[in-house]
Protein backbone atom coordinates (compact mmCIF):
# COMPACT_ATOMS: atom_id res chain seq x y z
CA UNK A 1 0.00 0.00 0.00
CA UNK A 2 1.25 3.34 -0.64
CA UNK A 3 0.96 6.42 1.77
CA UNK A 4 -1.56 7.72 0.40
CA UNK A 5 -3.73 4.96 0.22
CA UNK A 6 -2.27 3.98 4.05
CA UNK A 7 -3.81 7.31 5.24
CA UNK A 8 -7.39 6.62 3.31
CA UNK A 9 -7.49 3.25 4.94
CA UNK A 10 -6.65 5.22 8.22
CA UNK A 11 -9.34 8.08 8.04
CA UNK A 12 -11.89 5.36 6.30
CA UNK A 13 -11.61 3.49 10.26
CA UNK A 14 -11.33 6.96 12.24
CA UNK A 15 -14.35 8.70 10.18
CA UNK A 16 -16.52 5.24 10.78
CA UNK A 17 -15.04 5.02 14.60
CA UNK A 18 -16.37 9.19 14.86
CA UNK A 19 -19.77 8.64 12.96
CA UNK A 20 -20.72 5.88 15.46
CA UNK A 21 -18.93 7.86 18.58
CA UNK A 22 -21.66 10.85 17.70
CA UNK A 23 -24.17 8.30 16.61
CA UNK A 24 -24.92 6.74 20.16
CA UNK A 25 -23.65 9.75 22.12
CA UNK A 26 -26.17 8.85 24.56
CA UNK A 27 -24.06 5.81 25.21
CA UNK A 28 -20.38 7.44 24.50
CA UNK A 29 -20.00 10.75 25.68
CA UNK A 30 -23.00 11.72 28.06
CA UNK A 31 -22.34 8.92 30.90
CA UNK A 32 -19.00 10.36 31.70
CA UNK A 33 -19.89 13.43 31.80
CA UNK A 34 -22.97 13.02 34.54
CA UNK A 35 -20.50 10.71 36.67
CA UNK A 36 -17.94 13.59 36.75
CA UNK A 37 -20.92 16.02 37.23
CA UNK A 38 -21.89 13.88 40.42
CA UNK A 39 -18.22 13.98 41.57
CA UNK A 40 -18.42 17.47 41.21
CA UNK A 41 -20.86 18.50 42.93
CA UNK A 42 -20.63 15.61 46.13
CA UNK A 43 -17.13 15.62 46.40
CA UNK A 44 -16.03 19.08 45.45
CA UNK A 45 -18.97 21.41 46.52
CA UNK A 46 -20.16 19.27 49.29
CA UNK A 47 -17.62 17.52 51.16
CA UNK A 48 -15.10 19.88 49.68
CA UNK A 49 -15.89 22.81 50.69
CA UNK A 50 -15.40 21.05 54.28
CA UNK A 51 -11.78 20.12 53.66
CA UNK A 52 -8.32 21.96 54.02
CA UNK A 53 -6.33 23.04 50.68
CA UNK A 54 -4.13 20.91 49.62
CA UNK A 55 -0.59 22.26 47.41
CA UNK A 56 -2.54 25.52 48.37
CA UNK A 57 -5.49 24.23 46.16
CA UNK A 58 -9.14 23.98 47.55
CA UNK A 59 -10.34 20.43 47.27
CA UNK A 60 -12.37 20.47 44.03
CA UNK A 61 -9.53 22.52 42.04
CA UNK A 62 -7.33 19.70 43.49
CA UNK A 63 -9.37 16.95 41.76
CA UNK A 64 -10.74 18.29 38.73
CA UNK A 65 -7.40 17.02 36.74
CA UNK A 66 -7.86 13.69 37.74
CA UNK A 67 -11.66 13.90 37.79
CA UNK A 68 -11.06 14.51 33.70
CA UNK A 69 -8.32 11.85 33.46
CA UNK A 70 -10.13 9.05 34.76
CA UNK A 71 -12.67 10.19 31.84
CA UNK A 72 -10.36 9.71 29.41
CA UNK A 73 -9.12 6.71 30.64
CA UNK A 74 -12.33 4.69 31.13
CA UNK A 75 -13.51 5.95 27.51
CA UNK A 76 -10.23 5.02 25.66
CA UNK A 77 -10.25 1.63 27.48
CA UNK A 78 -13.52 0.85 26.61
CA UNK A 79 -13.91 2.13 22.94
CA UNK A 80 -10.98 0.24 21.33
CA UNK A 81 -11.80 -3.07 23.96
CA UNK A 82 -15.49 -2.74 22.83
CA UNK A 83 -15.05 -1.74 18.93
CA UNK A 84 -12.77 -4.80 18.76
CA UNK A 85 -14.19 -7.16 20.34
CA UNK A 86 -17.54 -6.46 18.61
CA UNK A 87 -15.86 -6.77 15.04
CA UNK A 88 -14.84 -9.82 16.44
CA UNK A 89 -17.53 -11.64 17.08
CA UNK A 90 -19.85 -10.12 14.54
CA UNK A 91 -16.58 -10.82 12.01
CA UNK A 92 -16.95 -7.25 10.65
CA UNK A 93 -13.51 -7.48 11.68
CA UNK A 94 -12.59 -9.65 8.89
CA UNK A 95 -13.31 -6.83 6.33
CA UNK A 96 -10.27 -5.17 7.79
CA UNK A 97 -8.43 -7.97 7.98
CA UNK A 98 -8.66 -9.37 4.39
CA UNK A 99 -7.77 -5.93 3.66
CA UNK A 100 -4.09 -5.07 2.40
CA UNK A 101 -4.04 -2.73 5.50
CA UNK A 102 -0.85 -3.41 7.71
CA UNK A 103 -0.89 -4.92 11.13
CA UNK A 104 0.50 -1.71 12.46
CA UNK A 105 -2.19 0.64 10.92
CA UNK A 106 -4.77 -1.86 11.89
CA UNK A 107 -3.40 -1.15 15.69
CA UNK A 108 -3.27 2.68 14.78
CA UNK A 109 -6.55 2.91 13.25
CA UNK A 110 -8.27 1.47 16.29
CA UNK A 111 -6.03 3.18 19.22
CA UNK A 112 -7.22 6.34 17.31
CA UNK A 113 -10.36 5.98 17.70
CA UNK A 114 -10.13 4.93 21.04
CA UNK A 115 -7.73 8.40 21.75
CA UNK A 116 -10.62 10.20 19.64
CA UNK A 117 -13.19 9.19 22.68
CA UNK A 118 -10.48 9.63 24.98
CA UNK A 119 -10.19 13.40 23.78
CA UNK A 120 -13.71 13.93 23.46
CA UNK A 121 -14.90 13.41 26.77
CA UNK A 122 -11.46 14.81 28.72
CA UNK A 123 -12.91 18.25 26.62
CA UNK A 124 -16.08 17.38 27.78
CA UNK A 125 -15.54 17.26 31.41
CA UNK A 126 -12.99 19.40 31.64
CA UNK A 127 -15.76 22.29 30.11
CA UNK A 128 -18.35 21.27 33.04
CA UNK A 129 -15.59 21.53 35.63
CA UNK A 130 -15.15 25.27 35.04
CA UNK A 131 -18.66 25.43 36.06
CA UNK A 132 -17.47 24.29 39.51
CA UNK A 133 -14.34 25.88 39.82
CA UNK A 134 -11.26 28.32 38.13
CA UNK A 135 -8.94 26.17 35.99
CA UNK A 136 -5.45 27.54 35.26
CA UNK A 137 -3.49 26.22 32.83
CA UNK A 138 0.19 26.02 33.54
CA UNK A 139 1.81 24.45 30.74
CA UNK A 140 -0.43 23.55 27.62
CA UNK A 141 2.16 21.28 25.72
CA UNK A 142 2.48 18.73 28.90
CA UNK A 143 -1.50 19.65 29.50
CA UNK A 144 -1.81 17.66 25.67
CA UNK A 145 1.44 15.62 25.85
CA UNK A 146 -0.63 13.90 29.16
CA UNK A 147 -3.83 13.99 27.55
CA UNK A 148 -2.91 12.10 24.42
CA UNK A 149 0.17 9.93 25.96
CA UNK A 150 -2.77 8.83 28.71
CA UNK A 151 -5.52 8.39 26.20
CA UNK A 152 -3.03 6.31 23.59
CA UNK A 153 -1.98 4.12 26.81
CA UNK A 154 -5.53 2.99 27.56
CA UNK A 155 -6.37 2.77 24.38
CA UNK A 156 -4.02 0.03 23.70
CA UNK A 157 -4.64 -1.30 26.68
CA UNK A 158 -8.32 -2.37 25.34
CA UNK A 159 -7.11 -3.53 22.34
CA UNK A 160 -5.03 -6.06 24.17
CA UNK A 161 -8.00 -6.90 26.50
CA UNK A 162 -10.06 -7.19 23.23
CA UNK A 163 -7.95 -9.55 21.91
CA UNK A 164 -7.65 -11.97 24.43
CA UNK A 165 -11.16 -11.49 25.75
CA UNK A 166 -13.22 -14.84 24.88
CA UNK A 167 -16.84 -12.93 25.99
CA UNK A 168 -18.76 -9.84 27.05
CA UNK A 169 -17.32 -10.70 30.78
CA UNK A 170 -13.89 -10.96 29.34
CA UNK A 171 -14.33 -7.20 28.08
CA UNK A 172 -15.23 -5.86 31.74
CA UNK A 173 -13.05 -7.60 34.10
CA UNK A 174 -9.99 -5.97 33.84
CA UNK A 175 -11.84 -2.35 33.67
CA UNK A 176 -14.17 -3.57 37.09
CA UNK A 177 -10.90 -5.52 39.58
CA UNK A 178 -8.02 -3.56 37.59
CA UNK A 179 -8.45 -0.13 36.04
CA UNK A 180 -10.93 0.83 38.51
CA UNK A 181 -9.57 0.39 41.85
CA UNK A 182 -5.70 1.80 39.93
CA UNK A 183 -7.88 4.68 39.34
CA UNK A 184 -9.33 5.60 42.35
CA UNK A 185 -5.74 5.01 43.98
CA UNK A 186 -4.18 6.66 41.71
CA UNK A 187 -4.21 10.28 43.31
CA UNK A 188 -7.30 11.70 42.42
CA UNK A 189 -8.72 12.66 46.26
CA UNK A 190 -4.95 12.94 47.64
CA UNK A 191 -1.96 14.00 47.59
CA UNK A 192 0.03 10.73 48.68
CA UNK A 193 2.15 13.00 50.92
CA UNK A 194 -0.54 12.94 53.10
CA UNK A 195 0.57 9.16 53.49
CA UNK A 196 2.66 7.71 55.83
CA UNK A 197 6.26 6.73 54.02
CA UNK A 198 5.67 3.21 53.73
CA UNK A 199 1.92 3.74 51.42
CA UNK A 200 3.82 6.75 49.81
CA UNK A 201 6.15 4.39 48.62
CA UNK A 202 3.47 1.52 47.52
CA UNK A 203 1.35 3.71 46.13
CA UNK A 204 4.49 4.75 43.58
CA UNK A 205 4.00 1.34 42.42
CA UNK A 206 0.56 2.57 40.44
CA UNK A 207 1.16 3.75 36.82
CA UNK A 208 -1.89 5.70 37.22
CA UNK A 209 -0.81 7.78 39.96
CA UNK A 210 1.93 9.65 37.14
CA UNK A 211 -0.54 10.37 34.69
CA UNK A 212 -2.55 11.94 37.24
CA UNK A 213 0.01 14.36 38.44
CA UNK A 214 1.35 15.02 35.68
CA UNK A 215 -2.05 16.03 34.55
CA UNK A 216 -2.23 18.01 37.84
CA UNK A 217 1.13 20.06 37.04
CA UNK A 218 0.14 20.74 33.95
CA UNK A 219 -2.88 22.48 35.26
CA UNK A 220 -1.62 24.21 38.46
CA UNK A 221 2.55 23.28 38.38
CA UNK A 222 1.99 21.10 41.44
CA UNK A 223 2.64 17.33 41.76
CA UNK A 224 3.69 14.43 44.17
CA UNK A 225 6.50 13.54 41.30
CA UNK A 226 8.73 15.00 39.48
CA UNK A 227 6.96 15.95 36.08
CA UNK A 228 9.70 14.31 33.76
CA UNK A 229 9.50 11.15 35.91
CA UNK A 230 5.96 11.22 35.27
CA UNK A 231 6.02 11.43 31.65
CA UNK A 232 9.05 9.01 30.93
CA UNK A 233 6.45 6.57 33.03
CA UNK A 234 3.92 6.85 30.55
CA UNK A 235 5.91 6.68 27.57
CA UNK A 236 7.75 3.68 29.06
CA UNK A 237 4.39 1.83 28.79
CA UNK A 238 2.87 3.32 25.83
CA UNK A 239 5.99 1.86 24.07
CA UNK A 240 5.00 -1.43 25.84
CA UNK A 241 2.11 -1.99 25.25
CA UNK A 242 2.61 -1.03 21.60
CA UNK A 243 5.34 -3.79 21.33
CA UNK A 244 3.06 -6.30 22.72
CA UNK A 245 0.33 -5.20 20.15
CA UNK A 246 2.47 -5.59 17.24
CA UNK A 247 3.70 -9.02 18.33
CA UNK A 248 0.00 -10.36 19.23
CA UNK A 249 -1.27 -8.80 15.57
CA UNK A 250 2.17 -10.40 13.66
CA UNK A 251 1.17 -13.74 15.06
CA UNK A 252 -2.45 -13.08 14.62
CA UNK A 253 -3.00 -14.00 18.45
CA UNK A 254 -6.41 -12.94 19.52
CA UNK A 255 -7.05 -11.67 15.85
CA UNK A 256 -7.00 -14.46 13.02
CA UNK A 257 -7.91 -17.86 14.09
CA UNK B 1 -0.03 -18.83 -17.80
CA UNK B 2 -0.15 -17.41 -14.62
CA UNK B 3 -1.31 -18.72 -11.23
CA UNK B 4 -3.77 -16.75 -9.66
CA UNK B 5 -3.51 -19.16 -6.78
CA UNK B 6 -0.69 -21.79 -6.10
CA UNK B 7 -0.86 -23.73 -2.49
CA UNK B 8 1.90 -26.13 -1.79
CA UNK B 9 1.89 -28.83 0.87
CA UNK B 10 -0.32 -26.67 3.35
CA UNK B 11 -0.82 -28.26 6.66
CA UNK B 12 -3.32 -25.92 9.32
CA UNK B 13 -4.04 -27.47 12.70
CA UNK B 14 -6.93 -25.80 15.28
CA UNK B 15 -5.52 -26.34 18.76
CA UNK B 16 -8.36 -27.20 21.22
CA UNK B 17 -9.60 -24.87 23.55
CA UNK B 18 -7.60 -24.97 26.89
CA UNK B 19 -8.56 -29.01 28.49
CA UNK B 20 -11.07 -29.64 25.67
CA UNK B 21 -10.25 -32.18 23.46
CA UNK B 22 -7.45 -32.69 20.84
CA UNK B 23 -5.86 -30.49 17.87
CA UNK B 24 -8.06 -30.51 14.80
CA UNK B 25 -5.83 -30.79 11.46
CA UNK B 26 -7.93 -29.00 9.21
CA UNK B 27 -5.90 -29.02 6.31
CA UNK B 28 -3.17 -32.25 5.37
CA UNK B 29 -0.67 -31.50 2.96
CA UNK B 30 -2.68 -29.64 0.70
CA UNK B 31 -1.44 -28.80 -2.75
CA UNK B 32 -3.54 -26.72 -5.74
CA UNK B 33 -3.06 -24.20 -8.48
CA UNK B 34 -5.62 -22.17 -9.93
CA UNK B 35 -4.60 -20.34 -13.03
CA UNK B 36 -5.30 -16.89 -13.53
CA UNK B 37 -8.73 -16.52 -15.22
CA UNK B 38 -10.15 -20.01 -14.30
CA UNK B 39 -13.55 -20.63 -12.62
CA UNK B 40 -12.40 -23.06 -10.40
CA UNK B 41 -15.24 -25.25 -8.27
CA UNK B 42 -13.52 -26.02 -4.21
CA UNK B 43 -16.09 -28.57 -3.08
CA UNK B 44 -16.37 -31.03 -0.32
CA UNK B 45 -18.60 -31.78 2.37
CA UNK B 46 -19.36 -29.49 5.60
CA UNK B 47 -15.67 -29.42 7.65
CA UNK B 48 -13.60 -30.60 4.75
CA UNK B 49 -11.18 -27.92 5.12
CA UNK B 50 -12.39 -25.16 2.43
CA UNK B 51 -13.05 -22.56 4.08
CA UNK B 52 -9.89 -23.40 6.43
CA UNK B 53 -8.28 -23.26 2.71
CA UNK B 54 -9.91 -20.01 1.78
CA UNK B 55 -8.91 -17.99 5.19
CA UNK B 56 -5.39 -18.82 4.65
CA UNK B 57 -5.43 -16.99 1.26
CA UNK B 58 -7.25 -14.48 2.28
CA UNK B 59 -5.12 -13.86 5.57
CA UNK B 60 -8.01 -14.44 8.31
CA UNK B 61 -6.52 -17.85 9.22
CA UNK B 62 -2.45 -18.39 10.10
CA UNK B 63 -1.74 -21.65 8.07
CA UNK B 64 0.81 -23.85 10.45
CA UNK B 65 3.03 -24.66 7.62
CA UNK B 66 3.10 -25.01 4.10
CA UNK B 67 2.76 -22.20 0.99
CA UNK B 68 0.36 -20.83 -0.11
CA UNK B 69 0.79 -17.77 -3.10
CA UNK B 70 -1.84 -15.21 -4.67
CA UNK B 71 0.18 -13.95 -8.18
CA UNK B 72 3.24 -15.21 -6.59
CA UNK B 73 3.20 -13.06 -3.57
CA UNK B 74 3.69 -14.95 -0.71
CA UNK B 75 0.15 -14.89 1.77
CA UNK B 76 2.41 -14.81 4.60
CA UNK B 77 5.45 -12.32 3.49
CA UNK B 78 4.20 -10.04 1.57
CA UNK B 79 0.79 -10.19 3.21
CA UNK B 80 -0.17 -6.52 2.15
CA UNK B 81 0.04 -7.26 -1.72
CA UNK B 82 -1.26 -10.43 -1.74
CA UNK B 83 -4.53 -9.16 -0.31
CA UNK B 84 -5.15 -6.62 -2.78
CA UNK B 85 -5.56 -9.02 -5.72
CA UNK B 86 -8.48 -10.53 -3.54
CA UNK B 87 -12.29 -10.41 -3.30
CA UNK B 88 -13.39 -12.41 -0.99
CA UNK B 89 -17.40 -13.44 -0.44
CA UNK B 90 -17.63 -15.09 2.59
CA UNK B 91 -20.04 -17.53 3.95
CA UNK B 92 -21.65 -15.74 6.86
CA UNK B 93 -22.93 -12.50 6.91
CA UNK B 94 -19.98 -10.16 7.96
CA UNK B 95 -21.29 -6.76 7.22
CA UNK B 96 -22.20 -4.11 10.30
CA UNK B 97 -26.68 -4.75 10.34
CA UNK B 98 -26.74 -0.88 11.11
CA UNK B 99 -25.00 0.29 8.08
CA UNK B 100 -26.81 1.37 4.72
CA UNK B 101 -25.56 -0.68 1.97
CA UNK B 102 -24.06 2.35 -0.03
CA UNK B 103 -21.62 3.22 3.60
CA UNK B 104 -20.97 -1.19 3.27
CA UNK B 105 -19.47 -0.76 0.33
CA UNK B 106 -17.81 2.56 0.33
CA UNK B 107 -16.09 1.34 3.27
CA UNK B 108 -14.50 -1.54 2.54
CA UNK B 109 -12.87 0.61 -0.75
CA UNK B 110 -11.52 2.70 1.74
CA UNK B 111 -9.60 0.13 3.69
CA UNK B 112 -7.71 -0.69 0.19
CA UNK B 113 -7.39 2.86 0.11
CA UNK B 114 -9.93 4.32 -2.23
CA UNK B 115 -11.05 7.83 -1.08
CA UNK B 116 -14.69 8.22 -0.45
CA UNK B 117 -15.58 10.20 -3.79
CA UNK B 118 -14.07 7.46 -6.23
CA UNK B 119 -15.61 4.76 -4.30
CA UNK B 120 -19.25 6.27 -4.57
CA UNK B 121 -18.49 6.81 -8.40
CA UNK B 122 -17.14 2.78 -8.46
CA UNK B 123 -19.96 1.80 -6.47
CA UNK B 124 -22.61 2.74 -9.39
CA UNK B 125 -22.16 -0.05 -11.46
CA UNK B 126 -21.44 -2.32 -9.71
CA UNK B 127 -24.84 -1.91 -7.41
CA UNK B 128 -26.66 -1.19 -10.69
CA UNK B 129 -25.29 -4.62 -12.09
CA UNK B 130 -26.05 -6.80 -8.81
CA UNK B 131 -29.74 -4.88 -8.63
CA UNK B 132 -28.97 -2.97 -5.24
CA UNK B 133 -28.71 0.32 -6.48
CA UNK B 134 -32.57 1.27 -5.17
CA UNK B 135 -31.40 -0.53 -2.00
CA UNK B 136 -28.42 2.03 -1.84
CA UNK B 137 -29.59 4.11 0.95
CA UNK B 138 -31.45 1.14 3.25
CA UNK B 139 -29.79 -0.06 6.18
CA UNK B 140 -28.26 -3.73 5.40
CA UNK B 141 -30.41 -5.52 8.30
CA UNK B 142 -33.86 -4.69 6.05
CA UNK B 143 -32.41 -6.53 3.03
CA UNK B 144 -33.72 -10.10 1.77
CA UNK B 145 -31.40 -13.42 2.14
CA UNK B 146 -30.53 -13.18 -1.25
CA UNK B 147 -29.55 -9.08 -1.69
CA UNK B 148 -27.67 -9.80 1.68
CA UNK B 149 -25.64 -12.35 -0.72
CA UNK B 150 -25.55 -10.09 -3.41
CA UNK B 151 -24.38 -7.08 -1.48
CA UNK B 152 -21.29 -9.31 -0.43
CA UNK B 153 -20.73 -10.21 -3.47
CA UNK B 154 -20.51 -6.29 -4.29
CA UNK B 155 -18.21 -5.24 -1.43
CA UNK B 156 -16.29 -8.00 -2.81
CA UNK B 157 -15.49 -6.30 -6.08
CA UNK B 158 -15.27 -2.37 -5.10
CA UNK B 159 -12.00 -2.48 -5.39
CA UNK B 160 -11.66 -4.13 -8.23
CA UNK B 161 -9.87 -7.65 -7.82
CA UNK B 162 -7.74 -9.81 -10.02
CA UNK B 163 -9.35 -12.84 -7.82
CA UNK B 164 -12.89 -13.49 -6.43
CA UNK B 165 -13.83 -16.22 -3.86
CA UNK B 166 -17.13 -17.05 -3.15
CA UNK B 167 -17.93 -19.09 0.19
CA UNK B 168 -21.00 -20.91 -0.79
CA UNK B 169 -22.68 -17.52 -2.21
CA UNK B 170 -25.86 -19.07 -3.35
CA UNK B 171 -26.68 -20.45 -0.06
CA UNK B 172 -30.73 -19.92 0.66
CA UNK B 173 -30.70 -18.02 -2.68
CA UNK B 174 -34.17 -18.58 -4.33
CA UNK B 175 -34.15 -20.38 -7.93
CA UNK B 176 -34.30 -17.13 -10.23
CA UNK B 177 -31.93 -15.17 -7.67
CA UNK B 178 -29.52 -18.30 -7.99
CA UNK B 179 -29.41 -17.98 -12.26
CA UNK B 180 -29.01 -14.12 -12.29
CA UNK B 181 -26.13 -14.47 -9.77
CA UNK B 182 -25.13 -17.36 -12.29
CA UNK B 183 -24.83 -15.01 -15.52
CA UNK B 184 -23.53 -11.86 -13.54
CA UNK B 185 -20.48 -14.23 -12.44
CA UNK B 186 -19.90 -15.76 -15.60
CA UNK B 187 -20.07 -12.12 -17.26
CA UNK B 188 -17.29 -11.12 -14.60
CA UNK B 189 -15.06 -13.97 -15.64
CA UNK B 190 -15.35 -13.80 -19.08
CA UNK B 191 -14.14 -10.13 -18.33
CA UNK B 192 -10.84 -11.71 -17.10
CA UNK B 193 -11.95 -12.21 -13.00
CA UNK B 194 -10.38 -15.48 -11.91
CA UNK B 195 -13.23 -17.33 -9.61
CA UNK B 196 -12.87 -20.27 -7.19
CA UNK B 197 -16.46 -20.75 -6.20
CA UNK B 198 -17.34 -23.05 -3.03
CA UNK B 199 -20.90 -24.74 -3.28
CA UNK B 200 -23.24 -27.57 -2.23
CA UNK B 201 -25.40 -27.60 -5.12
CA UNK B 202 -23.39 -29.15 -7.58
CA UNK B 203 -25.33 -28.46 -10.32
CA UNK B 204 -24.21 -24.75 -9.75
CA UNK B 205 -20.65 -26.46 -9.84
CA UNK B 206 -21.12 -28.25 -13.21
CA UNK B 207 -22.55 -25.51 -14.74
CA UNK B 208 -20.15 -22.37 -13.94
CA UNK B 209 -16.88 -24.10 -13.53
CA UNK B 210 -14.39 -25.18 -15.99
CA UNK B 211 -11.89 -26.64 -13.21
CA UNK B 212 -12.63 -28.43 -10.05
CA UNK B 213 -10.94 -29.76 -7.07
CA UNK B 214 -12.50 -32.08 -4.18
CA UNK B 215 -11.62 -31.94 -0.81
CA UNK B 216 -12.42 -33.94 2.52
CA UNK B 217 -10.77 -34.09 5.39
CA UNK B 218 -8.04 -31.61 4.87
CA UNK B 219 -6.88 -33.62 1.68
CA UNK B 220 -7.34 -32.89 -1.98
CA UNK B 221 -9.22 -36.54 -3.17
CA UNK B 222 -9.02 -35.25 -7.24
CA UNK B 223 -8.17 -31.87 -9.05
CA UNK B 224 -8.95 -32.11 -12.53
CA UNK B 225 -10.91 -30.16 -15.41
CA UNK B 226 -14.47 -30.45 -14.84
CA UNK B 227 -14.70 -32.21 -18.25
CA UNK B 228 -12.31 -34.94 -17.59
CA UNK B 229 -13.55 -35.60 -14.03
CA UNK B 230 -17.26 -36.49 -15.47
CA UNK B 231 -15.71 -38.02 -18.50
CA UNK B 232 -13.73 -40.36 -16.41
CA UNK B 233 -16.46 -41.36 -14.72
CA UNK B 234 -18.57 -42.22 -17.49
CA UNK B 235 -20.19 -39.18 -17.97
CA UNK B 236 -22.10 -39.02 -14.60
CA UNK B 237 -23.72 -35.94 -13.32
CA UNK B 238 -21.26 -34.26 -10.73
CA UNK B 239 -23.31 -34.93 -8.33
CA UNK B 240 -22.81 -38.90 -8.54
CA UNK B 241 -19.07 -38.86 -9.10
CA UNK B 242 -18.93 -36.60 -5.45
CA UNK B 243 -21.13 -38.63 -3.81
CA UNK B 244 -18.76 -41.70 -5.10
CA UNK B 245 -15.58 -39.96 -4.18
CA UNK B 246 -16.61 -38.86 -0.53
CA UNK B 247 -17.95 -42.16 -0.08
CA UNK B 248 -14.71 -44.29 -1.34
CA UNK B 249 -13.09 -41.82 1.68
CA UNK B 250 -15.26 -42.98 3.71
CA UNK B 251 -15.22 -46.79 2.74
CA UNK B 252 -10.53 -46.31 2.73
CA UNK B 253 -10.94 -44.90 6.17
CA UNK B 254 -13.23 -47.67 7.74
CA UNK B 255 -11.21 -50.37 5.83
CA UNK B 256 -8.40 -48.42 7.76
CA UNK B 257 -10.23 -48.46 11.43
CA UNK B 258 -11.03 -52.59 10.76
Amino acid sequence: MTPQKQWTAFYTMLRNDFVRIVRIWSQTLLPPVVTTTLYFVVFGTFIGSQLKPIHGLTYIQFIVPGLIMMSVITSSYMNTVSTFYFAKWTKTLDEILVSPMPEWLVIVGFVSGGVMRGLMVGVLVGVVGLFFTHLAIQNIAVLILTLVLTSTLFSLGGLINGAFAKGFDGMSIVPTFVLTPLTYLGGIFYSIQQFPPFWQTVSLFNPILYMINAFRWAFFGVSDINIGICLSVLIGFVVLFLLVLLWLFRRGIGVRL
Amino acid sequence: MTHAVSVSNLYKTYDPPKGQGSPVEALRGVTLAVEEGDFFALLGPNGAGKTTLIGILTGLVTKTSGEAKIFNHPVDTDASRAKTYIGLVPQEFNFNIFEKVEDIIVTQAGYYGTPRAEALKAAEPILKDLGLWDKRYTPSQQLSGGMKRRLMIARALIHGPKLLILDEPTAGVDVEMRRSMWTFLRKINKEGTTIILTTHYLEEAEQLCRNVAIINKGSILVNQSMQSLLADHGEEKLEQVYLDLIGAGKETENEQTL
